[in-house]
């Protein structure tokens, strides 16, 4: 049996203008493997991530035929019950560390906030656990790491923290959006490679969302391409290069590539009835 | 002798007291008609030296020559006429309460030069723009749009030489190829000179004929593209960015 089931999903934003439809009618099913979603900025992509976990706040709206994840129907579940499978069971990493860890904490306080509410930890079993799971994401000086400010880590060092926080209480999904967008690309590399690391040795279902085709193929089992708010083509990651839909080919192909020809870089055709 | 000689530039803040060397002893030299590359991860001091050019930074050792010429510490009008500037966040370098008509016709009017009007016009062609945008205002444009006007409001003078700070970061992959098109149309059509910095190596070797990698403010390598794309660097760094590169995920599952 699937993990999370999705049928129909729409996300709507009722504006000034009338609705703006987000989400126009996604349907996925996920089962222990990692799901890769690609699109440009306003496919769609970010907002099913966070109807998954109704994390949309008004004007916006999620409605969806079914939703269910583990047997538990996501679209009934009271706030209550969401809380208790928001990080429990299903976990989010976001995309700028900056923005996602609170500033004027601890990391340590931050990583051992949870265990010592929710899970009723004592103080020195949080914080070993809290070490453990640094340690996890390969930080070199987990100590002090532990008493640092968020403003005082890297950008590489932030999003290993972020990581290391979502993995704590061992999810059963992990939602990854844009996790290393605001890297650089060889830490970008390191950090892919030891979130894809933790995710395999603990068996979690993953679904990573992404802007960039290529890095989501490296780390993922299949992917969804989506655009305007629908999935155009659903390909597995090792067929990447031989995708069918003019989309996915185009996104593909726009890509300037080291040792490439210099003629001008071919542009996204949207002309065909599926950019409608 | 080439259009910009960089020898030896230095650039130095001082940040809570501390000395922060952003730039530290970089030489290079880009040829009239070229367009060279600046590529490094953040903090390599690439853009430092873009902004030091510009009169941004502060330059504390070692000289820029442009036509020769040593650059005036104040940069002046004529400066201006000569070298323009393309920023990386399109979002963030258009006034938000001008229209896209002041934009444009700004610099022409701080020069004097006349018939602003036909320029404005010709300026938003150029660079695939409609006319009618002229009298919008930079939320009423994508990213992409906005980032041809700020091509658009970079070339008004008619420089000869254009330093692009990460031109193509913020946008789309699809959109970031029409940019990229456009720079490469406008640099032939007008014979211009580019100095160009980015993080994708990809992005560097499509634009460039030759690059220098850049890590901790120092320079690390200079490579011709041809060198690029045969993976003959000699440093471990520049390999390990070029390892690293998104380009290079599809080809090593």
């Amino acid at each position: 049996m699937s993990l999370l089931d999705v049928r129909n999903l729409r996300v709507t934003f009722d504006t000034e203008t009338g609705p703006v439809q987000a989400v126009r009618g996604v349907s996925f099913s996920l089962g222990r493997e990692r799901l890769g979603i690609v699109g440009e900025s306003g496919s769609g992509k970010t907002m099913t991530g966070r109807a998954v976990l109704r994390l949309i706040r008004p004007p916006g709206r999620i409605e969806a035929d079914a939703m269910t994840f583990d047997g538990q129907d996501l679209m009934r579940a009271s706030e209550r019950d969401m809380r208790a499978l928001r990080g429990k069971r299903i976990g989010m990493i976001m995309q700028d560390p900056k923005f996602s860890l609170n500033p004027v904490m601890t990391v340590g306080r931050q990583l051992t906030e949870g265990l010592r509410l929710r899970d009723g930890l004592g103080r020195a079993d949080a914080a070993a656990k809290a070490l453990a799971a640094l340690q996890a994401v390969q930080i070199r000086d987990p100590e002090r790491v532990m008493d640092a400010y968020p403003h005082e880590l890297s950008g590489g060092m932030g999003q290993r923290v972020m990581i290391a926080m979502m993995l704590i209480p061992e999810p059963d999904l992990l939602i990854a959006d844009e996790p290393t967008s605001a890297l650089d690309v060889t830490v970008q590399a390191e950090v892919l490679t030891i979130l894809d690391t933790l995710v395999r040795d603990r068996n979690m279902s993953l679904i990573f969302i992404s802007h960039d085709l290529r890095l989501v193929a490296r780390f993922c089992d299949r992917v969804l391409v989506m655009y305007k708010g629908r999935i155009v083509e659903e390909v597995a990651a090792g067929k990447l290069l031989d995708a069918q839909h003019p989309y996915t080919r185009g996104l593909l192909n726009c890509l300037p590539r080291i040792g490439g020809p210099r003629e001008p870089l071919p542009g996204l055709d949207r002309t065909g009835a599926w950019a409608e | 002798m080439s259009l910009i000689e960089i020898d030896n530039l230095s650039v130095t803040f001082r940040a809570k007291g501390r000395l922060v060397h952003a730039v530290e002893g970089v030489s290079f030299r880009v040829e009239e008609r070229e367009s060279y590359g600046l590529v490094g991860e953040s903090g390599s001091g690439k853009s430092t030296i873009l902004r030091a050019i510009c009169g941004l930074a502060p330059v504390t050792g070692g000289t820029i020559r442009i036509n020769g010429q040593p650059i005036p510490s104040s940069r002046g009008a004529g400066f201006a006429a000569q070298v323009q500037m393309v920023f990386q966040d399109p979002y963030a370098s258009l006034h938000p309460r001008h229209t896209i008509d002041r934009t444009l016709s700004e610099p022409l009017a701080i020069h004097g030069i006349p018939g602003s009007d036909a320029r404005v016009v010709q300026a938003l062609v150029d660079v695939g723009l409609p006319p009618g945008f002229r009298f919008r205002y930079p939320h009423q444009l994508s990213g992409g749009q906005r980032q041809r006007v700020a091509i658009a409001r970079a070339l008004m003078l008619q420089p000869k030489i254009l330093l692009l700070d990460e031109p193509t970061s913020a946008l789309d992959a699809s959109v970031q190829a029409e940019v990229l098109n456009l720079l490469n149309r406008l640099r032939a059509e007008r014979g211009l000179t580019f100095l160009m910095v980015s993080h994708d190596l990809s992005v560097i070797d499509h634009m460039c004929d030759r690059i220098l990698v850049m890590q901790h403010g120092k320079a690390v390598e200079e490579l011709a593209r041809a060198d690029l794309a045969a993976a003959r660097m000699t440093t471990a760094y520049a390999r390990s960015l070029f390892e690293a590169s998104a380009d290079r995920m599809l080809a090593a599952p």
